[in-house]
């Protein structure tokens, strides 16, 4: 065997490195790409919904409702807007039957319709519906006409009035843009439940796959009475109430 | 009837400049007004999360309307074959694309992402009734423009009246468009109505005319341009007309609310005595804009008066102006309906205040600057109007 002086030694092994690294690193991109995401693909063979019971809801989860929403979501420090321009993702009501007198305390926010008409009228198509049933915004193309907010028969969309500052790295928001509530998309493709969902530690607020009939969702609506909120416009709601 | 000469107007008096400058000032208060809005964000104008559309769509909407209303006389002429408008056609064209550019320019300047107009000219959804909009306003942009070419080359007069009938149609259009907007949105009882549709369309026979009855008479006293009788009372009994179909329409529409009791609160809107939209309706829609204006339209007293004739036009105006606002703003301060024989106590459900701004005021009134220095330019440069129109030109039949 011919024997290698120290200039060929160095030559040949810094090839067969570059080589090496060449082919590995092209393995292991195939490799990765071959490898199955951490999230599964949105479908529609979910729709994901909620359930809130009024009777078992009490004042207290209504406001642990809407501060772990604006925890999570950032909204509510708006330093300029006033009254009716502050963002309200979700928003505490007390409703009472005008003949019976009986009360009844809710959490109101975007119902993610099956037939939104918020996506029906937007013209730039920023007002979009996922696969799952989630009803969101894309801020990029939202051009700030507020045509959704007209058309929302939930009175769910806020407008953003002013320029924001530390905002979540999930949820840019953006001045002279609509937002509403997203079911918290970020942490349901991770298979958490949205914020306001684990701030209520009782069933008063079931989350899940309205469509798995094994899921508790699917079950106890198939067992106990319930509404949807303007029920009339056949909008096919995915949050619904028992109680009211 | 004699031949039609049109002829530019000289545009070099002391009050022409004036106009201009003055229309100009409105202008820059305007664009002043956008930045200070667009700079800040919507905050520091009167509109807010109940009422997203103020002051701004007023005025966008009014222009709007007004401009398809404008088209009206030359239509009269091509598609109806009124001889007697035929004179009044160019300008009818002009009046229309220039309501039109104002009422546009409020719109986009009033999106809280007005740099973003890209965006909605390439992104369309075609279920949106605002996005069926964008096309209508922009179809009748070109449309109008070629309407003019054909009224103006001679070459081509002869397809006026063809163009002239899809100008018309168009117009038609784009009116139920603008209606639909706010007649296809089934959330609101205060809005959720077809008859929306040919109600703005009616309102646009209105407005329209007025805002072409000022333009004439003053433009043509401010170049010393003979205007006869016969066109002045003419589009002065047209106007009666359309006022009082805008009247039917209100009417019926409120038929309809107080009958209906799941529209009560829209009924509301007519006889709350303490509310501003209840006083703003009466005093400022039916009276000033409607009752008003009739009555110097056709009561004996007035015949002939063309002061008269221009203060009815006023009204007309001012009177729509509140319309637009009552129906826009007026129908979204009263909460929706959201638990039908309940009543909210807490969280939703009362009536929103709506305080507009200065900014806000100033570019509804830029809007209305536009149009009229955009007309007051086409005619220096282009021959729009008729060099005369007193009776013996303008009418065939007329007997000295």
């Amino acid at each position: 065997m011919k024997k290698l002086n120290r200039r060929e030694f160095i030559k040949g092994s810094a090839t067969s490195t570059i080589g090496v690294a060449t082919i590995a690193s092209g393995i292991s991109l195939t490799t990765f790409a071959a490898q199955p995401k951490e999230t599964n693909p949105v479908t529609n063979e979910k729709r994901w919904g909620m359930l809130i019971d009024t009777n078992q809801l009490t004042e207290e989860n209504i406001d642990d409702m809407v501060d772990a929403c604006q925890q999570e979501q950032g909204w509510g420090g708006e330093e300029h807007s006033t009254g009716h321009q502050q963002a309200g993702w979700i928003k505490k009501l007390k409703v009472r039957d005008t003949t019976t007198g009986r009360i009844s305390n809710l959490a109101l926010m975007c119902q993610h319709c099956e037939e939104p008409p918020c996506v029906d009228v937007c013209p730039t198509n920023a007002s979009m519906k996922r696969e799952d049933g989630i009803v969101l915004v894309d801020k990029h193309l939202c051009i700030g006409c507020r045509y959704c907010m007209m058309a929302c028969p939930y009175d769910a969309r806020s407008f953003v009035h002013e320029d924001l500052t530390n905002q979540k790295e999930h949820m840019p928001r953006g001045k002279g843009t609509v937002e509403s509530c997203t079911m918290c998309v970020h942490k349901v493709d991770k298979g958490e439940q949205p914020a306001c969902v684990a701030s209520v530690d009782s069933d008063a607020v079931i989350f899940g796959d309205l469509y798995d009939s094994s899921s508790k969702i699917n079950q106890t609506l198939k067992k106990i009475q319930s509404t949807q909120i303007r029920a009339d416009l056949n909008l096919n709601t995915a949050v619904r109430y028992s109680g009211v | 009837m004699s031949i039609i000469r049109y002829e530019q107007i000289q545009g070099k008096s002391l009050g022409f400049y004036a106009l201009v400058a003055g229309l100009g000032a409105f202008i820059l208060a305007a664009l002043g007004g956008v930045y200070f809005m667009e700079h800040n964000g919507h905050w520091v104008t009167g509109m807010n999360n109940r009422i997203v559309w103020g002051l701004p769509h007023v005025f966008a909407l009014f222009l709007i309307v007004a401009a398809s209303g404008a088209l009206n006389i030359a239509s009269i002429a091509s598609v109806f074959g009124k001889k007697i408008y035929k004179p009044l056609s160019r300008l009818s064209g002009l009046v229309a694309l220039a309501l039109l550019a104002g009422g546009l320019m409020i719109l986009v300047l009033d999106l809280g992402r007005p740099d973003r107009l890209i965006v909605a000219m390439t992104e369309y959804n075609f279920k949106s009734v605002f996005a069926w909009n964008i096309i209508l306003y922009n179809g009748f942009f070109v449309i109008v423009a070629v309407y003019l070419w054909m009224m103006f080359e001679r070459r081509l007069n002869k397809f006026s009246a063809k163009v002239g009938l899809i100008a018309f149609i168009w117009r038609l259009a784009l009116t139920t468009g603008t209606g639909s907007i706010f007649g296809l949105l089934v959330a609101r009882h205060t809005y959720d109505a077809m008859i929306m549709a040919p109600k703005f369309v009616v309102m646009s026979f209105s407005f329209g005319l007025a805002f072409f009855i000022l333009v004439l008479m003053s433009s043509y006293q401010w170049s010393n341009r003979p205007l006869g009788d016969v066109i002045v009372n003419r589009l002065r009994n047209l106007l009666g007309v359309f006022v009082a179909a805008t009247m039917y329409f209100v009417m019926v529409f409120h038929i309809g609310n107080i009958y209906l009791a799941e529209n009560n609160t829209v009924a509301m809107l007519l006889f709350d005595i303490d509310s501003i939209y209840t006083k703003l309706f009466w005093y400022g829609q039916i009276i000033l804009g409607g009752l008003i204006p009739m009555a110097l339209i056709y009561h004996p007293m007035f015949k002939g008066n063309r002061s008269a004739i221009g203060l009815a036009s006023l009204l007309v105006l001012v009177g729509g102006i509140i319309q637009m606002y009552v129906l826009i703003v007026g129908g979204q301060a009263y909460p929706m309906e959201l638990f039908p024989g309940k009543e909210v106590l807490e969280g939703y459900g009362t009536i929103v205040i709506y305080t507009p701004t200065l900014p806000e005021l100033m570019l509804g009134l830029g809007g209305v600057a536009v149009a009229i220095i955009a007309i007051t330019y086409l005619v220096k440069f282009l021959p729009f109007l008729p060099e005369s129109l007193a009776d013996e030109v303008a009418d065939p039949h007329h007997q000295k």
